[in-house]
């Protein structure tokens, strides 16, 4: 154990540790920032949420000796006990789960409260690797690529009653492992249709879809090899279930959401062309974002300084150290902490994507995909979201939010597969 | 393909923020930051405007506490609005549209309900308040007056308006500025400079405390308080004496410029635009267009000055040897200007300088102004040199005093006659009304004041000012303190001052004299014409008068005009005789002149030309 451990800290990729180490304390910089007060200043204050912080920080710790001394195929072997535990602890909620903003998304644990939808992160990416990497799978078949959508699916949709969308749709981007590992690429071109239809037909109306899309066929027809034969049935078929999905996307959006929701959409995709109406949306679902914008761009090239942000001060920005955290490193740090913490992530999630490539072991690679697609999701819809160029999804920013299940849980993800990696060579041998 | 195709999507995403952040941060970024940000509020400290004391130490001006009755609407608990209305002094509609107001401005932000309680009011409401949540009294500071004199003189402060914010950044909106005479004159002076504190506040605009420890606060930096040249028992005699009568009076102490009074008639009480009630109080001033008291009369007033401008002419003509104090004209009871007898009211006879001036005779100053003329060759040269010589009075000219308005008055010169009569198409005789102050010249109260000053002098004057001290320093200002010299050679005044000390001998004023003082003056009785309905039609002569005492060493130089007075002796003459007996001795002597200026109005006068019936003018009966 005692050589194990040492070579483990050997071989373990430092240039990761590293980028994970800058972001846990930029965030906490962050996180003190604006929680801070004048009465308050002292770090070491466990009342005070960046005291509390200070201390996920310190169990996050533990959990990484711990789980770079275990043995690398112990997360291979109980991955799918994991999987289950986790299904077990997501439809536990249903009946113990305690309520926090509206969502009923955790355990109280007395001293902590537990979210199992980020534990059920790391188990479904150890259990969707498990899966993929076993000798009898075969992705090219029908059958396994419906039980690895479904590993996926299945924790997801108990996480969306909860509710907590924005936790499911992260469920979502392990569709990547199942591509990095020869799912046909026309499931992403169906998937990237039903998004583009989707927001067309909230942006044009059915009709100009459906007209847009048979003009576009006449042009095809007109253009074709005349050698080439045109299954016209399954065509007729397809253009008929477009435009079937477009009608259907009306009634969903109509009906199935919220008013928020809608407003969210309005916002987004301007769709309301009143711009009295549309700034009325701005200033009332798009506060949040409005004001974490406004928070942005007041910090100019350099920032206002650590401490010196007003509206951070001012608490302008809800929810500041949990989703909105990175408008405060836009206020204080300026373009320079901005451009840093994006560049930060940029460059460990593509270190993450060359680890993962030069993995011998199947499993250690799928996982090591799981833990890209999860890190990403949270990266691109948080930022996006802060910055205004997504609607928002309330998901934290991996590393930097306030939270202790979530800063737990992404250190467990990023170690295991740290570990692994650390252990590639030994699989050889 | 598949092994790219992760990595190319995250470089997407990263450039694509960046980019994003770029125009964020780089290209919408404003560099006005701390007054943009609603996050930091500007909390001003006012320091107190100065006071305002007369040449003696007297107070003029100083402050006053006032109470506004501040409203938080959203802090507002039900309340019975009947009994907190009578304790308000308001009725229930106004007290619900001004709350309503306050609302829509804002309902966590204070607005003022009720503006400026008396002291009384103040009292009375200031143990009651606190069962009245959501309102307080929030104390301010106004201008207080110790005296109902000098209103032109001292000026009004008002809020600045948009003009000045534009022009102006240290002001801020609801702010007080000097708007007219002394306090904007000197607004800098007794403003101060205004403290600011940065308040952080929160996204509910609640204080939580100061931003950046206080470090960019600024300590407020107290007004001065200045000293005028304004004697406050002359000034308030003066305006006792116009009550009224249209017209300025302005006295000078010779020896260095300083007014010593400045009125205008009919004026108002300076605490009526202070209050309450002044925006009702302004409109009234305002719109009065027949008495125009917010007119300052004696600066602004441009008029023919009459015969006191005879002296200049006098003046004039020694200077340019046209004439010798011993030269005499002949008056046939007037003169001729061709076939056409102009009058005068002299009694007709032989005149040298010396009856000319204390007799006032028009025939004895126009022989005198056509001889100037011919001792040049061309009437063109003669204007010249005469010009010259009465500009170096201070006439025609801003005369540059440190008040804020004023009027240049009128010296014609040969430019102008040219533009009416052609060129060479004029001569002396065309324009000989100039010689008795009729005619194309006008002056202002204060220029006849300053010419007066000139010849007491003998020579020079110094520009007339009205600051004294600032703090406690003398002010040493050159433009006040360095004599500006006429045209005129000292040996020529003491023939002029000679025949205007007659004129309280045995001339027009022979029975204004002052028991004790050597008095040298001029009487005015000048022709004017008013527009009624588009006809021009003469109105009752306006009484002038310029004197200065004691002649050997004068320590006030005085013009008095009063519009429609008729002669220059009666009210002019009374008032510039008892202004100076005031000044001088302190006390009046003559009880009977003083009350029957007194009780004289000329309201009937100036009724006249609005009565809509044909009037007479210039009645002997007053």
């Amino acid at each position: 154990m005692s050589v194990s451990g040492k070579s483990v800290l050997k071989r373990l990729d430092w240039f990761s540790v590293l980028i994970y180490i800058s972001l846990v304390f930029i965030g906490w910089i962050n996180i003190y920032s604006s929680t801070f007060t004048d009465d308050n200043p002292s770090i070491f204050n466990f009342a005070a949420l960046h005291g509390k912080q200070l201390f996920f920080i310190g169990t996050s710790a533990v959990s990484i000796i711990i789980i770079l001394a275990l043995e690398a195929n112990f997360y291979e072997r109980f991955s799918s006990l994991f999987y289950i535990i986790s299904l077990v602890l997501l439809l536990g909620l249903f009946v113990f789960g305690k309520t926090i903003a509206g969502a009923t998304s955790w355990y109280n644990l007395g001293f902590f409260n537990l979210q199992p939808s980020e534990f059920a992160k790391v188990a479904t990416a150890l259990a969707l690797a498990k899966y993929l990497s076993d000798i009898q799978t075969d992705i090219k078949r029908r059958k396994d690529q419906m039980i690895s959508i479904l590993i996926i699916l299945i924790p997801a949709f108990l996480i969306i009653p909860q509710p907590d969308p924005g936790s499911a749709l992260v469920f979502f981007a392990l569709i990547f492992v199942i591509f990095r590992e020869g799912l046909p690429l026309y499931y992403l071109g169906i998937g990237f249709m039903v998004i583009l239809i989707f927001i067309f037909t909230l942006m044009f109306g059915t009709i100009w879809v459906g007209i847009i899309l048979g003009l576009l066929l006449v042009l095809f027809l007109l253009l074709k090899k005349p050698s080439f034969k045109v299954p016209i049935i399954p065509v007729a078929l397809i253009y008929i279930a477009i435009v079937l999905f477009s009608l259907s996307v009306n009634f969903v959006f109509n009906s199935v959401f919220e008013q928020r929701h809608r407003d969210r959409f309005s916002l987004w995709l301007r769709l309301e062309k009143d711009p009295k109406k549309l700034e009325q949306i701005r200033r009332d679902i798009g506060y949040n974002t409005y004001q974490s914008e406004k928070a942005i761009e007041s910090g100019g090239k350099y920032g206002k300084g650590f401490l010196e942000g007003t509206r951070t001060k001012g608490d302008f920005v809800p929810e500041q150290h949990t989703d909105y955290i990175f408008s405060t490193v836009g206020e204080e740090w300026g373009f320079v902490g901005t451009a840093t913490v994006v560049i930060l992530f940029t460059t460990l999630l593509l270190r993450l994507v060359y680890l993962s490539e030069r993995q011998k072991n199947d499993f250690s690679r799928m996982y090591g995909y799981g833990v890209i697609s999860i890190l990403f999701v949270h990266y691109f819809i948080n930022i996006g979201m802060v910055i205004g160029v997504l609607p928002t999804i309330g998901i934290p920013l991996p590393f930097f939010s306030y939270g202790g299940s979530g800063l737990l849980f992404f250190t467990a993800l990023l170690f295991i597969f740290l570990k692994l990696d650390a252990n590639r060579l030994n699989e050889l041998t | 393909m598949r092994k790219i195709l992760l990595s190319s999507i995250i470089l997407l995403v990263g450039l694509t923020f960046i980019g994003r952040l770029s125009y964020l941060q780089i290209f919408s970024f404003s560099p006005n930051q701390i007054l943009e940000d609603p996050a930091i509020k500007a909390v001003y400290d006012y320091p107190e405007r100065g006071y305002i004391y007369d040449r003696n130490g007297k107070l003029l001006v100083a402050n006053q506490p006032a109470y506004d009755v501040m409203v938080i609407p959203r802090e507002v608990k039900p309340l019975d609005t009947l009994e907190f209305c009578n304790l308000l002094g308001i009725d229930k509609e106004r007290f619900i549209s001004q709350l309503n107001k306050a609302r829509v401005y804002s309902p966590r932000l204070p607005s003022v309900l009720v503006p400026q309680l008396s002291k009384e009011d103040y009292g009375r409401l200031q143990e009651k308040m606190r069962r009245y949540e959501g309102f307080y009294i929030q104390k301010r500071s106004l201008r207080y007056y110790d005296t109902h004199s000098g209103a032109n003189v001292l000026g009004y402060i008002s809020e600045v308006n948009e003009w000045d914010l534009e022009r102006n950044p240290s002001y801020a909106a609801g702010e007080l500025k000097g708007t007219t005479g002394i306090e904007k004159e000197y607004e800098t002076i007794l403003r101060g400079r205004k403290g600011v504190k940065y308040i952080q506040k929160d996204r509910f605009n609640r204080d939580i405390g100061p931003y950046k420890s206080g470090t960019l606060d600024t300590l407020p930096e107290q007004g001065r308080q200045i000293t005028v040249t304004i004697d406050k028992i002359l000034q308030e005699y003066g305006e006792k004496l116009m009550t009224g009568k249209h017209g300025g009076i302005v006295a000078l102490e010779p020896a260095s410029g300083e007014i010593l009074a400045l009125i205008s008639g009919p004026t108002y009480d300076p605490a009526l635009l202070v209050g309450r009630e002044r925006s009702r109080n302004y409109s009234k001033l305002h719109y009065d267009t027949i008495s125009k008291p917010t007119f300052d009369r004696s600066i602004l007033a441009s008029q023919s000055p009459g015969s006191p401008f005879k002296t200049l002419n006098a003046l004039v003509a020694l200077q340019e040897g046209a004439i010798t104090p011993e030269t005499t004209f002949h008056c046939y009871n007037g003169f001729y200007v061709g076939k056409r007898k102009r009058g005068c009211h002299c009694g007709g006879g032989t005149r040298n300088m010396n009856s000319g001036i204390y007799l006032s005779c028009n025939a004895y100053f126009a022989g005198a102004f056509r001889k100037i003329y011919d001792q040049f060759p061309t009437s063109a040269e003669g204007m010249d040199a005469w010009e010259k010589h009465v500009k170096s009075f201070g006439l025609g000219t801003f005369l540059g005093y440190d008040l804020p308005t004023g009027r240049p008055g009128r010296i014609p010169n040969k430019e102008y006659y040219n533009r009416i009569y052609g060129e060479n198409r004029w001569s002396s005789s065309t324009i000989i009304s100039n010689s008795i102050g009729q005619g194309e010249v006008e002056v202002t109260p204060i220029q006849l004041a300053n010419m007066t000053a000139a010849i007491a002098n003998r020579g020079h004057y110094f520009t007339p000012h009205v600051l004294k001290k600032i703090g406690s320093e003398e002010i040493s200002i050159p433009e006040f303190t360095e004599a500006k010299h006429t045209t005129i050679d000292k040996k020529h005044f003491e023939p002029v001052v000679q025949g205007m000390a007659e004129v309280y001998k045995k001339g027009t004023a022979a029975r204004l004299q002052i028991e004790g003082i050597e008095i040298a003056g001029k009487t005015g009785t000048v022709e004017n014409f008013t527009r009624i309905n588009g006809v021009r039609t003469q109105l009752t002569d306006n009484s002038v008068f310029v004197a200065f005492a004691p002649i050997d060493n004068p320590k006030i130089a005085i013009a008095v005009y009063i519009e429609n007075g008729y002669f220059g002796s009666r009210y002019a003459g009374h008032i510039a005789s008892l202004m100076i007996e005031k000044y001088l001795k302190g006390e009046i002597t003559r009880v009977d002149l003083e009350k029957r200026m007194l009780e004289k109005t000329l309201e009937h006068e100036y009724a006249k030309p609005y009565s809509g019936q044909p009037f007479k003018i210039n009645e002997r009966v007053w």
